[in-house]
């Protein structure tokens, strides 16, 4: 039986992981190497890296701490921010990471995906997608989501966009819910919900998690097959061997 | 373990750099390689593989890798791909492959509740006895990343659930392989590894 993941996320910038609410003020919360292998002694089931000024700024992610990463930890491992193209996304899977994960320049040139996908196969790439309700009631695609200077709201409508990155070869896809992200009041299970409907590929909860109560709703409720959170993770609010315990207790199942 | 020689084979495979610091976190420094006598002399080789079967078999046949992979006698693992390489032949791109094992590899229907590709965690199902499963206690969960996949055989040692039974660990004579990724399963995996070594 294939069991639900937990996946901590690293906002990484300038090779530090820093973490801000709803996009803004980041601030350095540790070292990169450091968390990571922390999350995996404690029984993390994959690790996001996603470096949130790498879209903003055109920059690539930087590949020394991916090396870095790849030789310290044993398990796998996801790097997100500024891969626009196939020979960035090779230089980082060859550095190490076992996926990489687009988001704005998929959207922005949406082929990206079939290239990555035909380049690597399917299992390596991942569509992350930042999604806020509008006021109409429909829920729509954000795009340079790292810095809310450059914030823009796309006429994409997220549904539309989950089954067009599917098409295309997304292997997995990241649902980021804006509207709950960083203020631990939940997942968007509503929104999740309409998305897993239409979502063949695994699917990860990111954004709003506050309590173990919440990552036990994404999956039973929404049947999400992994929960991502960060600030929770990092301050400690939340240990992940009690949120596995709390889990599994309540018939989900897990990686001891 | 310090005299073991393990060579990677390099066929493009994007995890050939997790797999080499895997085994370097089991004090083994393997070499990377595409030339087929280095190969031919390790005591171990390891077919590493991420991507699709037919760019996997088109790099080995541009190396010249197709006759001396299946004429090595020392112990070989293929991981991922590379187990699924070992197989008669994959229907992923209609590809032949090295035939090494019996048996063909096919892509996972999807069905309601069935996520492919089949990712994540999943517990290893034990179907004989073999020396990779020495000194670790079941259940033993392994990272899976895949949309293709063996169906379960005479060659099969451990299977996976995913809707149906799949081969997760298969062995024929010196040839061995894992569809999960041992380099990504944490102890479990790191164990499997050094019991592989250890043959």
């Amino acid at each position: 039986m294939l069991t639900r993941r937990i996946i901590p996320c690293l906002d990484v910038r300038d090779g530090k992981v820093v973490k801000g609410v709803r996009f803004r003020d980041a601030h350095v919360v540790g070292d990169i190497v450091e968390l990571a292998l922390r999350y995996c002694e404690e029984g993390a089931d994959e690790l996001v890296f996603y470096d949130i000024t790498a879209s903003p700024e055109g920059r690539s992610v930087d590949r020394q701490w991916i090396e870095r990463v790849a030789r310290a930890i044993d398990i796998p491992f996801c790097v997100a921010g500024g891969i626009r193209d196939v020979e960035t996304a090779r230089s980082i899977l060859h550095a190490g990471a076992d996926k990489i994960s687009v988001n704005s320049p998929a959207l922005q040139r949406p082929p990206l995906i079939d290239e990555l996908a035909a380049a690597f196969g399917v299992q390596c790439v991942v569509v992350g997608i930042d999604s806020r309700l509008d006021a109409d009631g429909e829920w729509r695609v954000r795009q340079y989501s790292g810095d809310p200077q450059k914030m823009q709201a796309l006429p994409r409508r997220t549904l539309d966009w989950v089954v067009e990155a599917q098409a295309r070869g997304a292997g997995e896809i990241v649902l980021n819910c804006m509207d709950t992200d960083g203020v631990r009041t939940g997942y968007d299970l509503v929104q999740l919900q309409a998305v897993r409907a239409i979502c063949a590929v695994p699917l990860v909860a990111s954004g709003g998690a506050g309590t173990f109560a919440h990552f036990h709703a994404a999956f039973v409720e929404a049947d999400v097959d992994a929960a991502l959170a960060a600030s929770v993770f990092h301050t400690g609010a939340i240990r992940i061997p009690e949120l596995k315990s709390f889990l599994a207790a309540n018939d989900v199942e897990i990686r001891p | 373990m310090s005299a073991r020689d393990v060579v990677l084979v390099d066929a493009g495979g994007t995890n050939i750099g997790s797999l080499r610091y895997a085994l370097q976190r089991l004090g083994i420094d393997a070499q990377v390689s595409d030339d087929g006598e280095r190969i031919r002399r390790a005591t171990h080789v390891i077919l590493p593989g991420v991507g699709a079967a037919g760019p996997g078999m088109a790099r080995l046949r541009q190396a010249g890798l197709v006759d001396l992979m299946r004429s090595l006698e020392q112990p070989v693992l293929g991981v991922c791909l590379g187990m699924q390489l070992l197989f008669e032949h994959s229907q992923e791109g209609d590809t032949p492959c090295l035939g090494v094992i019996p048996g063909c590899v096919v892509r996972i229907p999807a069905a309601a509740g069935r996520r492919v590709p089949h990712m994540g965690w999943n517990a290893l199902q034990r179907l004989r006895e073999d020396a990779l499963f020495d000194g670790l206690a079941a259940p033993d969960f392994v990272y899976f990343v895949h949309g293709y996949a063996a169906p379960v055989g005479a060659s099969t040692v451990a299977s996976v659930e995913h809707g149906a039974c799949w081969s997760a660990i298969v062995r024929q004579h010196n040839f061995c392989g894992m569809q999960f990724h041992p380099e990504r399963s944490s102890a479990t995996g790191a164990a499997l590894l050094r019991n592989f070594l250890a043959s």
